[in-house]
């Protein structure tokens, strides 16, 4: 049977309290664990069916055109290029394949070809070796040098903006840049596919499977149920593995072609031109306050880029419009369609850079008006959602902002240069977090053995974010069982659907999913017991109601088996649904080099219960880091000439490393969203990354006295306006 | 062409492509998939193992280079169920995430903490002459050449300080 949630209205009181097993929260290591620090965990090209082929993608070296021609290599079993390849990667939860036909051109680096031989050597040398002719078109690369499209649902005004800088006190206009970002996880998109007569089974990183196997089997022109998609570990997604990719379809229409299973493996430099870049940002922000630090305009401009045609486009402004309050109010969200690869969603898509760039002029704001930048923001927190006035749903900035000034000692913050220490200025600065909350479909199945141990199984996928430790608890918190006796089955499209890990919706929705699955066991054991299931107490594999304690084992004779299915409802839109926190930084800018080192860091975070404080922690230390390499490092810079990536691999790329990364200090603050459903739990994964690296840029400010408007802030810029 | 590896203590005889790296021969013909491919040029460090107790990028060396060489992978510094001390605190400090880069960082670490015993001095050392203080500066430092986008670093330094702790006071216990 299966028990279904429309989550419609809050649920204040959450049965989990009532359970006795004391599991749920608690710090526990991975499941999987084990199997990852020992390299036998098995990602996407870790398995070896016999017979396998190896093919390497062929990618075009003109900006957009058609493909007039490609020269057999030798050494290859073949050359593919068929019509159903696709230019770019599927946007997450799309319902079909994104667009395909190798043989025109949408941007530099797309891929047109797969070339297949018996060893990886042999095919990517004869990969290396083609000769392609093209018919070269000439195509807009630079987002500044077209007139952008405007999509009118985009925009929005409140009040006269204009006015309210005219006679506000102080106020900020600046502008501000930041580059392409690539989320870079560290393993290379891959797939493996092998056919079964009519029936594929492709076993790839891949995010989302349930939508993946939609878009696959449009792709490939086969029905969905002829598809298996298996992602048990995958090695990073950050949104980059949220739809399929051209080396997944490639390999199922190469071993259909070829009658033997075949392994495409990206090369990092592939995965930096095919996965979904972060579209550089152009933003300008206007700010204006009164006397007393109260805002009375906000403007928000984003100028954005993707390919034509292509339906996502950066949600930059996301937050700004509920964050904080004020009369006067503009949204402006303009589309440049240019011919650089295609942009998707990147960890944390719109806020990251959105809350990023917005904390930044706020930090600016604060000093034009000489107030606190911490008591600026607190000054300004809107009660309700301004515009729509729907409440929130729970709200706890202020919390993150009073706690955290008092852990990081924000008192201790002196003006800009006033800080020395030998050839470094030392700063504070900090930023508020906040990212849009989200609860999406799900399903699960339990099943609990006369043995007293249960199986989770559902195609969420576990993609560093802890889903097996997580679901693993919340079973064994409702089922009453140690940790141990749960038993977690992933990735693999021939469990129930799971909308996936995308959105930091994932240990939510089917964390939830999984918890409605074991209501629906507890209903049966209670029925066993003779009693209502709230009258029973599971702990330990024991049954307890009313006088009478039984084993498991003498309750269930056969296994009891629960579904469990979780959708949206009205709580989506009664209430503003977001989480909330602070950023601290200190650093170190060096009057001689301009280079930046971050000292400290330390992030306060709100997103309901905590299911895991070991794996939760873990994802905002991520998170924090991946703000440090906006805000310091990172920049997927492209060739003015033709649009392609030409920092693309780690070398150039720079993603954080160990030696820029200092003890690290999470904490969170304790709250429950009844709005969410009966999990009380919100995101987690995205939002510490949202304002991270606005903390860092504040802190630069605070130290030296320079702002950097134009991102990352490396040495060059810094020793540019230095004046030691 | 045919080469022996003396890998893990056994040794393995394999016909090779000359340009197999030794990354592909652990990957592609010996099954060994504990050993990561993130980058393929050196850039990343999740193919590290080590040969002759030093780490290397595997990426980087031929197959045919390591003929000879004792190698040591992921696979044989413990077991799921028999996990080095080191693995364990990687475990209990949750020093990763996906766990894509961690057999990396482990050999990395493994030959790293060896380094330090044997006086090499770093960019973050106080002096060029050891002992060296195991600060999370100097094991940073050391560790930069394994990249984790999870970002587990804080997490990874504080499982080595721990093991490197552990092991000294087992070492002066004995």
């Amino acid at each position: 049977m299966t028990r279904h949630l429309r989550v419609d209205e809050p649920i204040h009181d959450s049965p989990l309290d009532q359970m006795a097993q004391g599991v749920l929260g608690q710090p526990l290591n991975r499941l999987e664990g084990p199997l990852k620090v020992s390299g036998r965990a098995t990602y996407a090209a870790e398995s070896r069916p016999r017979g396998m082929a190896y093919g390497v993608l062929v990618q075009a070296a003109i900006p957009a055109g058609k493909v007039l021609g490609i020269e057999d290599a030798p050494g290859a079993i073949a050359v593919i290029q068929d019509k159903r390849m696709i230019r770019y990667a599927a946007q997450g939860l799309a319902e079909e394949g994104p667009k395909a036909g190798p043989e025109e051109v949408e941007y530099m680096g797309q891929a047109i070809a797969l070339v297949v031989a018996d060893s990886l050597e042999a095919a990517r040398h004869a990969a290396q070796n083609l000769k392609i002719r093209y018919d070269v078109q000439d195509v807009p690369v630079d987002p500044t040098a077209v007139v952008p499209e405007l999509p009118p649902k985009k925009q929005s005004s409140t009040g006269d903006l204009d006015k309210a800088m005219q006679q506000a006190p102080f106020s900020v206009d600046a502008v501000w840049h930041t580059p392409t970002h690539a989320a870079a996880a560290m393993e290379p998109h891959a797939a493996i596919a092998e056919w079964d007569g009519d029936s594929v089974t492709i076993r790839a990183g891949l995010q989302m499977l349930s939508s993946n196997r939609k878009q696959m089997a449009d792709a490939l022109g086969i029905r969905p149920k002829k598809l298996r998609l298996l992602a048990p570990y995958v090695g990073g997604g950050f949104g980059s593995k949220l739809g399929i990719n051209a080396e997944a379809v490639a390999a199922a229409i190469a071993a259909r072609e070829l009658g033997r299973p075949v392994q495409v493996v990206m090369t990092r430099q592939q995965v930096f031109d095919l996965a979904h870049r972060r579209s550089e940002t152009r933003q300008r922000i206007r700010l204006a306050c009164d006397h007393e630090g109260r805002l009375t305009g906000i403007g928000h401009e984003a100028l954005v880029s993707n390919l034509p045609g292509s339906d996502f486009s950066e949600p930059v402004t996301q937050a700004t419009p509920f964050t904080y309050a004020a009369a006067h109010r503009q949204i402006v969200h303009a589309v440049a369609r240019i011919h650089r690869s295609c942009a998707g969603s990147v960890r944390a898509p719109g806020e990251a850079v959105g809350v990023t760039v917005f904390e930044c002029a706020l930090d600016e704001l604060a000093e034009a008006a000489d107030i606190d930048p911490v008591a600026l923001r607190l000054r300004n927190i809107p009660t309700v959602e301004p515009d729509t006035e729907r409440p929130f749903s729970s709200h706890k900035l202020a919390e993150a902002l009073h706690e955290g000034a008092e852990r990081f000692n924000w008192s201790e913050r002196r003006p800009p240069r006033q800080r020395v220490e030998g050839e470094w200025f030392i700063g504070m600065g900090m930023a508020t977090a906040v990212r849009v909350n989200q609860l999406v479909e799900a399903r699960a199945k339990v099943t609990l053995g006369p043995d007293g141990r249960a199986i989770v199984e559902t195609d969420m996928t576990d993609i560093g974010t802890g889903t097996y430790t997580i679901l693993g608890q919340i079973a064994a918190e409702a089922l009453g069982l140690p940790q141990e006796r749960v038993e977690v089955r992933l990735g693999d499209t021939d469990f129930p659907p799971a909308t996936g890990s995308g959105g930091s919706f994932g240990a939510a929705s089917s964390g939830t999913s999984v918890y409605l699955a074991c209501e629906e066991v507890r209903q049966q054991i209670a029925k066993a017991m003779g009693c209502e299931a709230v009258d029973l107490t599971l702990q330990n594999g024991l049954a307890r109601a009313g006088n009478v304690e039984k084993p498991l084992s003498d309750v269930i004779q056969s296994p009891l088996v629960g579904e469990g299915y979780v959708e949206p409802g009205k709580t989506e839109k009664s209430v503003r649904q977001a989480t909330w926190g602070s950023h601290w930084a200190e650093v170190a800018v060096n009057r001689w080099t301009g280079e930046v080192r971050v000292r400290r860091m330390l992030g306060l975070f709100s997103c309901g219960r905590i299911l895991n404080e070991k794996t939760a922690r873990s994802q905002c230390l991520g998170g924090m880091v991946f703000g440090m390499g906006i805000a310091l490092t990172e920049a997927l810079e492209h060739d003015p000439r033709d649009g392609h990536a030409v920092t693309r691999d780690l070398g150039e790329y720079h993603i954080p490393c160990h030696a820029d990364v200092p003890h690290l200090e999470v904490h969170f603050v304790p709250e429950r969203d009844p709005y969410v459903g009966p999990l009380q739990a919100k995101g987690i994964g995205e939002l510490s990354i949202c304002g991270s690296g606005a903390a860092i840029l504040n802190a630069i400010h605070n130290a030296c006295g320079i702002r950097v408007r134009d991102l990352p802030a490396t040495p060059d810029k810094i020793i540019a306006a230095l004046d030691p | 062409m045919d080469i022996t590896l003396d890998l893990n203590g056994t040794s393995h005889r394999l016909d090779v492509d000359p340009r197999t790296t030794l990354l592909d021969a652990l990957r592609h013909d010996l099954g060994l998939t504990g050993t990561k491919k993130g980058c393929d040029h050196g850039q990343c460090g999740a193919c590290t193992v080590l040969m002759d107790g030093r780490r290397i990028n595997s990426c980087l060396t031929l197959a045919c280079m390591a003929e000879g060489k004792e190698i040591t992978t992921i696979e044989g510094i413990g077991t799921p169920d028999q996990l080095s001390p080191l693995q364990q605190q990687f475990l209990d400090h949750d020093g990763f995430q996906c766990g894509y880069c961690t057999p990396g960082q482990i050999c990395s670490a493994t030959a790293m903490l060896e380094e330090i015993a044997a006086g090499w001095p770093s960019h973050a050392s106080g002096s060029l002459e050891g002992p060296f203080d195991l600060s999370h500066a100097e094991i940073a430092e050391r560790m930069s050449g394994n990249l984790c986008r999870c970002a587990a670093y804080s997490n990874i330094v504080a499982a080595i300080r721990q093991a490197a702790k552990a092991d000294a006071l087992h070492k002066d216990a004995a």
